[in-house]
């Protein structure tokens, strides 16, 4: 039990799914757009740092010293700006979160966070943006912004970055079992068709995800979707659904089913998957051969947060030394260019980990999901039906 | 205060009033976390509009929509709760009637076991019938093997599962209040009876079964209630289609922030239970109730 325990921890995510990239490398200027301070200097009062900064982050996502229970990339940042981090790991599910914190940020209460980490895919930080709930970055504090790589410069929710900043990224794919399955699956179709899996497989309930991978099997495209596009893969699930080929649809509780074999292959989450390898070296994760998804959780300022000062921290974790650090332990998608080459000096086998340094062909085929598809009422409802609730 | 005593009287409360200040505390608890959520729960299952701008709106639609909706998963969790109920009756008050009865001195320790599992939390003891029912589990390789289950059939993410984790979950809740009002019985009731003649099915039937009836139905109330609102056991043990009601209500508060949708489902589900369970005390008799639980 108590291992169960602890992977259920080390395997986070409840929810993440397709990012809202724009087309990687258009322009380059939005990171080193601030280098004059007098451009951002419009709040002078809230210069000076507080006492104590708070930031709430996804559990086991960011350096841990194991032994000392302390997180070595945080004092650093203590020591150097004299301040106190209060982190708080309790982002459990991007939904969940959101319920906690609506409530006062809808009221024009502060929340008691400078920093939170949400999921693009989830919808949530575009609709906190259209709803006036965050405050905008102070880019002037935030130099290292140009080591932000340039497929995440521009995404369509947030076209300049005004207020968020990439923490981590992710890809969706296929995970399973090739001892199982019996053969290298990279196929949507087999998935939802072969005999031989029927009641073997699980999807996602994270929409973007699910309808992404099949949109794409379908050769739709995720990014832009039609009504045409939407039915077509609700009908080809639906089906799967009524054969008796899929099991469940899960958050991340897939992970021990696979470990288990009760589940022989699934949609699943790249980071989840580097974590399930190291006590079941047999399991293997790969994009579909169709494609698969990308997703970035994004550092954001609440309102009533401190810009400043969350953006002095935001600054620091866009050092590459301090990235490659975060990196070393983290084994997600790095957002910040520089920290392979540091690692690759340090931890080899993690900087030549294609699941969190990809390659340029691997993310070519990793897509994004059509962001007003996300806070589409209508759509969402009929995902929810679908996946039976 | 006079060495008597009596100069106390003049501050007492007036007599008349005495029994309404002792109630103060619990209505005013009642007020606060039960009547007032209540009416804000009303008012959003009357309201319309999309997150986060809901209007009251006396939209009444939002309970005939949403009914008709997810009718499929209402019926479910009523058959489902009921089933569970019906089961863990029949597990539990064998299971009483021998630690009130048969228990002596180990009556105890058996209570403790009883609720032992139940120091685990709910989520992580549900988790864990993930691993019974597993395939590769003890449990499902025994069931094939005695064909009670095919070459490929499973247990997990089944309705016997779901079912299955529910009745686990809430047997404690049926255990302790069939043993109370068993162990409250006198056993010189029983032997009346046997010496009046009567065999001990005739006696069960007669004394037995008839005083431990308000166990029965505090049982069958703790169990039920909780059980048709679950969804933990529904989204981990079963598949998209076992999702009950509690399931609906979560996704659409949680996921779609539908709040009005889920809190006219709330009251949908609220009033549904009421209605069974007076049709329920009706049908065991309220005044057996009562009189069993006088001294």
């Amino acid at each position: 039990m108590p291992d169960r325990i602890s992977r259920g921890a080390f395997l986070r995510r409840a929810a993440a799914g397709g990012s809202l990239l724009t087309v990687p490398g258009l322009l380059a200027a939005c990171g080193g757009g601030s280098k004059s301070a007098g451009a951002g200097a419009s709040t002078t009062e809230s210069r000076t740092l507080p006492k104590t900064i708070v930031w709430s982050n996804w559990p086991l996502y960011i350096d841990v010293n194991e032994k000392k229970k302390t997180h070595p990339s945080l004092q650093q940042f203590e020591a150097r700006y004299h301040v106190n981090v209060r982190y708080i790991e309790d982002v459990n599910d991007n939904d969940s979160f959101f319920g906690k914190i609506e409530g006062p940020l809808s009221q024009g209460q502060s929340i008691g966070r400078d920093v939170i980490v949400l999921t693009d895919s989830s919808g949530l930080p575009q609709r906190m943006i259209e709803l006036g709930w965050l405050e905008k970055l102070d880019k002037s504090a935030i130099p290292n912004m140009k080591n932000l790589i340039p497929a995440q410069r521009h995404p369509n929710w947030d076209p300049n970055r005004d207020y968020s900043l990439p923490w981590q990224s992710g890809m969706t794919g296929i995970g399973y079992d090739p001892e199982k399955v019996g053969y290298e699956i990279d196929s949507v179709d087999k998935l939802l068709t072969d005999p031989k899996l029927k009641g073997k497989v699980t999807l996602l309930t994270e929409m973007s995800d699910t309808m992404g991978i099949v949109m794409l099997a379908n050769g739709d495209d995720p990014s832009h979707v039609t009504q045409a596009s939407w039915d077509r893969a609700v009908k080809r699930i639906r089906k799967a659904i009524d054969s008796g080929q899929i099991r469940q649809f899960t958050g991340n509780d897939y992970a021990p089913l696979l470990a288990k074999g009760d589940v022989w292959a699934c949609f699943a989450w790249s980071g989840d998957m580097v974590q399930l390898q190291a006590d079941h070296p047999g399991l293997k994760w790969t994009l579909p051969s169709t494609g698969g998804m990308i997703w970035t959780d994004n550092m954001l300022i609440p309102k009533g947060g401190n810009a400043y000062a969350a953006s002095v921290l935001m600054n620091f974790y866009y050092d590459p030394k301090i990235a490659a650090e975060v990196e070393d332990y983290v084994n997600y998608i790095c957002p910040v260019q520089g920290a392979a080459e540091v690692l690759r000096k340090s931890d080899p086998a993690v900087a030549n980990n294609p699941l969190i340094f990809p390659s340029p062909a691997m993310l070519a085929k990793a897509h994004m999901f059509d962001g007003k598809a996300l806070n589409n009422q209508k759509l969402k409802q009929d995902f929810q039906n679908l996946i039976g609730a | 205060m006079d060495v008597q005593g009596r100069s106390l009287t003049p501050r007492r409360l007036p007599l008349g009033t005495r029994p309404y200040a002792l109630l103060a505390p619990g209505t005013a608890w009642l007020l606060l976390f039960f009547v007032v959520p209540m009416v804000y729960l009303a008012k959003m299952a009357l309201s319309q509009g999309l997150f986060p701008l809901f209007r009251f709106d006396w939209a009444w639609s939002n309970f005939t929509d949403s009914v008709s909706a997810y009718r499929t998963q209402l019926v479910r969790s009523l058959e489902y709760a009921g089933i569970a109920t019906a089961v863990a009756l029949a597990i539990s008050y064998p299971l009483a009637y021998w630690i009130a009865f048969r228990g002596g001195r180990w009556k105890n320790l058996l209570l403790l076991l009883v609720i032992a599992p139940f120091f685990v939390t709910y989520l992580i003891r549900t988790l864990a019938w993930e691993t019974i029912l597993s395939d590769g589990g003890l449990v499902v390789s025994i069931l094939r093997d005695i064909h009670v289950l095919g070459p490929d059939g499973r247990l997990l993410a089944t309705s016997a599962a779901v079912i299955a984790g529910i009745t686990y979950n809430f047997l404690p809740f049926m255990v302790l209040p069939l043993y109370v009002s068993l162990e409250q019985i006198d056993p010189r009731l029983v032997e009346a009876a046997g010496d009046l003649y009567a065999n001990r099915v005739v006696s069960f039937a007669r004394v037995t079964l008839p005083l431990s009836l308000p166990g029965v139905f505090a049982g069958v109330l703790l169990t039920f209630i909780p059980a048709v609102g679950d969804f933990i056991n529904a989204q981990l043990l079963g598949t998209p289609k076992q999702y009950m009601i509690g399931n609906v209500v979560q996704s659409q508060f949680l996921s779609l922030r539908n709040y009005p949708t889920a809190a006219a489902l709330s009251f949908v589900l609220m009033g549904a239970i009421l209605v069974l369970v007076l049709v329920f005390a009706r049908a065991l008799g309220t005044d057996r109730l009562t009189a069993g639980a006088a001294p």
